[in-house]
C-alpha cells in the first residue's frame, strides 16, 4: 500500500526515450530475412541428402557461403530483438533482466558458433 | 506480467438461479457475473430468464429489466443508451462492446454477461478505470500551442480537420485496452489503445504546436511499443474505429524523425 496518486503511478519513471531503434531494427531484418530466406532455403534445399564431399564444396562457393553468413548473422540479430520483446512481455522484475542477459549469450553464442563452423568449411 | 490462471479470490463460482417469470412463453437465459466486495464470497454467475417479448432489443435493456424486475442488487454503469457515452462496457458473449447498441439477435445462445476483462472490479460489471483514465490524461488531451493565441479561433482547413475522423469519436469506454493482451500483461505501463489512439488524435491536429514533446513522451519500449499489432482494440471498437492503424502512424511518425 503506498499512497501514490493515480497519476503517479502512470507516470513511473518517465519516458525511457528508447523503443524506435528496436522497432526500426526489428522492421529492417524481418525485410532483409524475407530475401535471404529463400535465397538460404533455395541454395541449400537441394544439397539435403547428398554426399559429404558434394555439400562441402557447395558450400565452399563465395556466393553460398556469403548466403548462409547473412543468414546467420540476420538471423540471430532477428532472433535476439524478438524474444527480448518476448521477455519484456512476459516476464517482470529482476527475472526479466537476468532473461534478457541470458538470452543476448545464447543469441550471439549461436551466432559465432554458426559463423565459425561455416568459415571452417568455407575458407 | 503474464497471469495465466486467476487468483484464488477472483475464480468464479456457480451462483444462484433465479425463478423464471409466471406465464412467460418467450424466454432467454442470461448469465451474469456478480461480485460484492463487502460480502467477502468470491465471483459467482447468477442466472437470470428474461421475457423477451416485453423486453427491448438491445442487452442494456435486458440488464435494465433484470435490475427492475428481478434483481435489484445488480450493479452495472450506464447513461446515454445510444453509444455516446460508453459508460455500459462490458463483455458480453465474450466480446468487449457497449450494452446498449449491442443486440440481442447477435448472441447465438445464452447471453453471458462479464465486466470488461482484466481489470479489477468495483462491482459486479463495474470495472475500476482509475488507471485507464489516469493514462489518458497522461497524453495531454487538449490543445497545446506556444504561439500567442489569436484573437479568434485557432483555424484549420477543412482537409486537416477531415485527419481527425475516426480518432475524435473515441468514446473511452475501454473495451480496447481492456481487450488487448498486451494491455493486460503490461498495463500498469504500457498505454493501451485507447490512450494512444487519443495521443494519435493531437498529434495530427494542424493546430498543436507539441508534437514534438508529444512523441518524445510516448518514445518508450512499454508505453507505445507493447503494441505488437495484435488487432483486438480494431475488432472489438464498439464505435467502428481503429486504433491498431493509429498506433501504427505513431510509429511510423517515431521512425520518419530518426531514420
Amino acid at each position: 500500500m503506498a499512497y501514490l496518486t493515480d497519476r503517479k503511478r502512470v507516470e513511473g519513471l518517465g519516458s525511457a526515450k528508447s523503443g524506435t531503434h528496436h522497432f526500426w531494427s526489428m522492421t529492417v531484418t524481418s525485410a532483409a530475412l524475407l530475401i535471404l530466406t529463400p535465397l538460404f532455403v533455395f541454395s541449400f534445399g537441394p544439397l539435403l541428402g547428398e554426399p559429404h564431399a558434394d555439400v562441402v564444396a557447395a558450400l565452399s562457393h563465395p556466393l553460398r557461403a556469403i548466403i548462409a553468413a547473412l543468414m546467420i548473422v540476420v538471423s540471430f540479430h532477428h532472433f535476439r530483438l524478438g524474444v527480448t520483446t518476448l521477455i519484456e512481455d512476459y516476464v517482470g522484475g529482476q527475472a526479466r533482466k537476468i532473461a534478457i542477459i541470458a538470452m543476448i549469450i545464447v543469441s550471439y553464442g549461436l551466432m559465432a558458433a554458426g559463423l565459425i563452423a561455416l568459415a571452417q568449411i568455407a575458407l | 506480467m503474464v497471469e495465466l490462471a486467476l487468483p484464488k479470490n477472483s475464480r468464479m463460482k456457480t451462483g444462484k438461479s433465479w425463478p423464471k417469470p409466471d406465464g412467460a412463453t418467450n424466454l432467454r437465459k442470461f448469465q451474469v457475473y456478480r461480485w460484492n466486495p463487502d460480502d467477502g464470497e468470491n465471483p459467482r454467475v447468477d442466472t437470470y430468464w428474461v421475457d423477451m417479448d416485453t423486453c427491448g432489443p438491445m442487452v442494456l435493456d435486458a440488464l435494465i429489466k433484470i435490475k427492475n424486475e428481478i434483481d435489484p442488487t445488480l450493479t452495472f454503469r450506464r447513461s446515454c443508451r445510444e453509444g455516446i457515452c460508453g459508460s455500459c462496457a462490458m463483455n458480453i458473449d465474450g466480446i468487449n462492446t457497449l450494452a446498449c447498441i449491442y443486440g440481442m439477435d447477435e448472441v447465438k445462445g445464452d447471453v453471458k454477461i462479464y465486466p470488461l476483462p482484466h481489470m479489477p472490479v468495483v462491482k459486479d460489471l463495474i470495472p475500476d478505470l482509475t488507471h485507464f483514465y489516469a493514462q489518458h490524461a497522461s497524453i495531454m488531451p487538449w490543445l497545446e500551442t506556444k504561439t500567442q493565441k489569436p484573437e479568434h479561433e485557432w483555424k484549420q482547413s477543412i482537409d486537416d480537420r477531415e485527419k481527425l475522423d475516426g480518432l475524435y469519436e473515441c468514446v473511452m469506454c475501454a473495451c480496447c485496452s481492456t481487450s488487448c493482451p498486451s494491455y493486460w500483461w503490461n498495463g500498469d505501463r504500457y498505454l493501451g489503445p485507447a490512450a494512444l489512439l487519443h495521443a494519435y488524435r493531437w498529434i495530427i491536429d494542424s493546430r498543436d504546436e507539441a508534437t514534438g514533446e508529444r512523441l518524445d513522451e510516448l518514445e518508450d519500449p512499454f508505453k507505445l511499443y507493447r503494441c505488437h499489432t495484435i488487432m483486438n482494440c480494431t475488432k472489438t471498437c464498439p464505435k467502428g474505429l481503429n486504433p491498431a492503424k493509429a498506433i501504427a502512424s505513431i510509429k511510423k511518425m517515431m521512425v520518419e524523425r530518426q531514420v
